[in-house]
């Protein structure tokens, strides 16, 4: 209950946020840290709770975007209407991708090298393809007014993601205090103890993927909201698959607040690192991959075991 | 009970059971005996759904269930340990146990009383322990506990009694009674003679895949066929011979 | 239709870069079949080989084969380093950890290359970058020529020294039984060095016949690794046989779907060949069940 109490004070807190800040460059700050947040929540329910590893979640993310942009571009569809249909192809994408690997039980390297694959499959697709604009990509048409889900200033931006972080939050702590998620987490340590006390393997792995895909094509709808733009290497290149590992890897896998924890840390080190070497492209990269090696070998429960192991 | 008829399966060039036939009565507590690599276990597998078998059926309660997954098999009341235990490493005992609970309870809060229930009955506290805290003997009964948080008919426990000291071994006879009291069938796999002496009432000899014996454990343990199992070609013989000249 | 010489072309052409990639799986393969650790790092560390061979040309005047026997050996310290004190460390013996330390070096190094060289496509101009030799009327691209018996006579030297070396039969040994090994007095710690050196002397290696014929940036890492994998899976994860013939079979298929589909989408094929594979036969055509 302690962890629902947090959330609520964390939601008002944001959502304060715009009353005390003005300056854009604060506020972009934030929205950008709860946006990496919403990508590492994504991914933290098939990894951290699910135990799955997927390399390739960057499949949602662009299904979700490409869902939203095309709809909006070619067919004018309003946004608001846009949402629930790129939620759902996404979704759909994972239930594609989750009925395929574990029917065939794929696990460990092996699913994270098949979803590697399919989202570089999509990549190569959308590349070639007329309705997502080719290697051209997508531009959302500027129509700024809260019916389009486009804002004049940041703030709205800042509600928007605010409120898809909040689900992501209520889904996290979800699967900490329910059937489903216990199943999970048992699925998680052992498939085979799992299976012979009742547990539906298949089915609870299938319904993960799909819930962590539905978040992760939130994630995309809001990128191409607020950047206006899509094309393929950013949908499905391996960046947008890192960025989302990178924060529950740092912040605390299988944990409600790890991808908000380690979204922040690494925004911090990534303003850091640019304060101090410059703009040069990659820096703050290699900055995020020696975290992630570090992260692995010497804190492999991330910050929120760093908190418990003090706590406990 | 369970019913097993005529169940063969072979692995590459291995027949692990060969027209296996045996009936666990109900309420009972049946024992599995043999020397290592008799296919006890693969046994086990096939009645808990884990393997299909070549050959035979599997029924339970009347129905045939040959073949039929291990959750589902578990929903309709067969529930099984494992003889290398895997506990759920990363949870507490509590949530362990739940995960069985929860087979019949979807609520989260009545799962965990549940399993603090059953953990009681079983003999575990440390229920805020990690799982991969505990000592041998204590994930033994973990894994009994969990199987037997899920309310199931009939409880197969694989070697529920290994790598226990003689005094642990003690501590959880009482317990396999206090199920079998309460309306679970038992169906045990054990080597530790003195346990299934004490706790079956039938016990079934499986030999390289065959069923070599069945019946009350007094006369198992004078079956000739069982003593040349264990102790090889010609012992029952030497033995009888043996005794015979002692008394002479 | 197409004729029969541009066919033929492509399918020669399509070997000799197979060749090329059959050297890259090799040594994925070893590293693979000894550590039983899928390298994600592996296409960024041909990237780091490439752009040595390019400024041992460009600074130093070396010829990318002339080169072989400073990257050969450099890029084995290199393997034998980091899986002593990075991978290994950092592994705990647990597969997840390991697949995210290789992908973090994955990272590290590209981004490294990206701070460092900028994003500029590179190449290098030797000789005979555009000398073509006649092979039965067909006209090959004398750096690809080279690469396809440099490649072959690569991993020649690597199936002697698995089977006839005693290092190679630790090798073996410690791919089979890792803890036997060990109880047999195995340094099994040094013979997981060894084996990711070899792995990455062997991406030495093909950078030097890879590099005339081909270009350097950053991001070429990427491509690669999915092709690697690819090609590992399809021979048979731990087959080196089957890495060659995989890449061999990978490279035509390449050359000649792109003849067909167009450079981009022929490549779609390999990776739902590669989906496919994963899915219905992980042991690939040549690996053991």
């Amino acid at each position: 209950m302690r962890e629902l109490a947090a959330i609520t004070a964390l939601t008002i807190v944001v959502a304060l946020l715009p009353a005390f800040v003005t300056s854009g460059f604060a506020l972009n700050l934030a929205i950008m840290v709860l946006y990496t947040t919403l990508l590492g929540q994504a991914w933290n329910v098939l990894a951290g709770f699910g135990g799955q590893f997927s390399f390739g979640h960057a499949l949602f993310f662009g299904t979700g975007a490409y869902a939203s942009a095309a709809l909006q571009v070619h067919l004018g569809v309003n946004a608001w209407l846009a949402l629930p249909v790129a939620i759902a192809c996404g979704a759909a994408a994972g239930a594609f991708v989750g009925a395929l690997s574990f029917r065939y039980g794929l696990r460990g390297s092996y699913f994270a090298l098949v979803t590697l694959a399919f989202a570089e499959v999509f990549r190569i697709l959308a590349n070639s393809v007329a309705f997502t604009g080719g290697g051209v990509g997508l531009l959302l048409p500027l129509k700024e007014s809260a019916a389009n889900l486009q804002f004049a200033g940041k703030a709205g931006f800042l509600y928007l993601i605010l409120a898809f972080v909040l689900a992501g939050f209520l889904v996290s702590w979800w699967l900490k205090h329910s059937r489903f998620g216990a199943w999970l987490a048992a699925v998680r340590d052992s498939e085979e103890s799992a299976a012979a006390l009742g547990v539906d393997v298949f089915r609870v792995k299938l319904g993960a993927i799909a819930l962590s895909a539905a978040l992760m094509s939130a994630g995309g709808f809001f990128y191409v909201q607020y950047f206006h733009y899509i094309d393929p290497h950013i949908a499905y290149g391996p960046a947008v698959s890192v960025e989302a590992l990178l924060g529950p890897i740092a912040g605390g896998l299988g944990t409600v607040f790890g991808p908000l924890l380690g979204a922040a840390m690494l925004q911090l080190l990534g303003e850091l690192t640019r304060n101090l070497a410059g703009d040069a492209p990659g820096v703050s990269l290699v900055v995020y991959g020696v975290v992630l090696i570090g992260m692995v070998t010497f804190l492999p429960r991330g910050i929120a075991g760093l908190i418990a192991r003090r706590g406990a | 009970m369970l019913e097993v008829r005529g169940v063969s399966i072979r692995f590459g060039g291995v027949q692990a059971l060969d027209g296996v036939s045996l009936a666990v009565a109900a309420g009972g507590i049946t024992a599995l005996i043999g020397p290592n690599g008799a296919g006890k276990s693969t046994l086990f597998s096939v009645v808990s759904g884990f393997l299909a078998p070549n050959a035979g059926t599997v029924h339970f309660l009347g129905e045939d269930v040959t073949g039929v997954a291990p959750h589902r098999l578990c929903r309709m009341g067969i529930a099984r340990t494992f003889q290398i235990v895997q506990p759920f490493a990363a949870q507490t005992v509590r949530e362990n146990i739940a995960v069985g609970a929860h087979l019949a309870r979807p609520s989260r809060r009545e799962a965990l009383a549940h399993a603090e229930r059953v953990a009681e009955r079983v003999g575990l506290a440390q229920l805020d322990k990690l799982a991969a805290n505990l000592t041998v003997a204590a994930r033994k009964r973990l894994e009994l506990a969990r199987a037997l948080a899920t309310g199931p008919k009939l409880l197969l426990l694989d070697e529920v009694l290994a790598g226990l000291n003689p005094n642990e071994v003690a501590a959880v006879l009482p317990v396999v009674r206090a199920i079998r009291d309460s309306g679970v069938t038992v169906f045990m796999i054990e080597h530790v003679m003195q346990a299934v002496m004490n706790l079956a009432d039938t016990v079934f000899v499986l030999n390289e895949g065959r069923l070599i014996a069945g019946g009350p454990p007094a006369q198992i343990a004078s079956d000739a066929r069982v003593i040349e199992a264990y102790l090889g070609h010609g012992a029952a013989e030497r033995l009888r011979r043996a005794a015979e000249a002692a008394h002479a | 239709m197409l004729d029969f010489p541009i066919l033929f072309a492509s399918f020669l052409n399509g070997l000799a870069q197979g060749a090329v990639y059959a050297l890259v799986a090799l040594g994925l393969t070893l590293i693979y079949g000894v550590l039983h650790i899928i390298n994600f790092a592996h296409g960024a560390l041909l990237m780091a080989a490439l752009y040595g061979v390019f400024f041992l040309n460009a600074r130093l005047g070396v010829d990318p084969y002339a080169a072989l026997p400073v990257m050969a050996p450099a890029m084995f310290v290199l393997g034998y380093c980091l899986q002593r004190f990075v991978v290994g460390r950092a592994g705990h013996g647990r597969d997840e950890n390991v697949l995210l330390v290789t992908l973090g070096l994955a990272i590290v190094l590209e981004n490294a290359a990206l701070a460092a060289f900028k994003s500029d496509t590179r190449t290098i101009e030797t000789a005979y970058t555009f000398s073509t030799v006649n092979v039965a009327g067909a006209m090959i691209a004398v750096p690809k020529a080279v690469a396809f018996f440099g490649a072959l006579a690569v991993a020649a030297l690597l199936l002697l020294l698995v089977t006839r070396t005693d290092l190679g039969r630790a090798i073996r040994a410690v791919a089979k039984e890792r803890q036997g090994a060990r109880v047999v007095g195995i340094d099994v710690e040094h013979v997981f060095a060894m084996s990711f050196g070899i792995g990455l002397a062997c991406l030495g290696a093909a950078a030097c016949f890879l590099l005339p014929a081909y270009y350097v940036n950053p991001q070429v890492g990427n491509g690669f690794v999915l092709l690697a994998f690819t090609i590992v899976v399809l021979g048979g994860m731990g087959s080196f046989a089957g890495a060659l013939a995989g890449g061999l079979i990978v490279g035509v298929i390449e050359s000649l779907g792109g003849l067909w589909l167009g450079e981009s989408l022929g490549q779609i094929g390999i990776f739902l060949a590669f989906i496919a594979i994963l899915l219905f036969r992980p042991r690939g055509l040549f690996g053991r069940a």
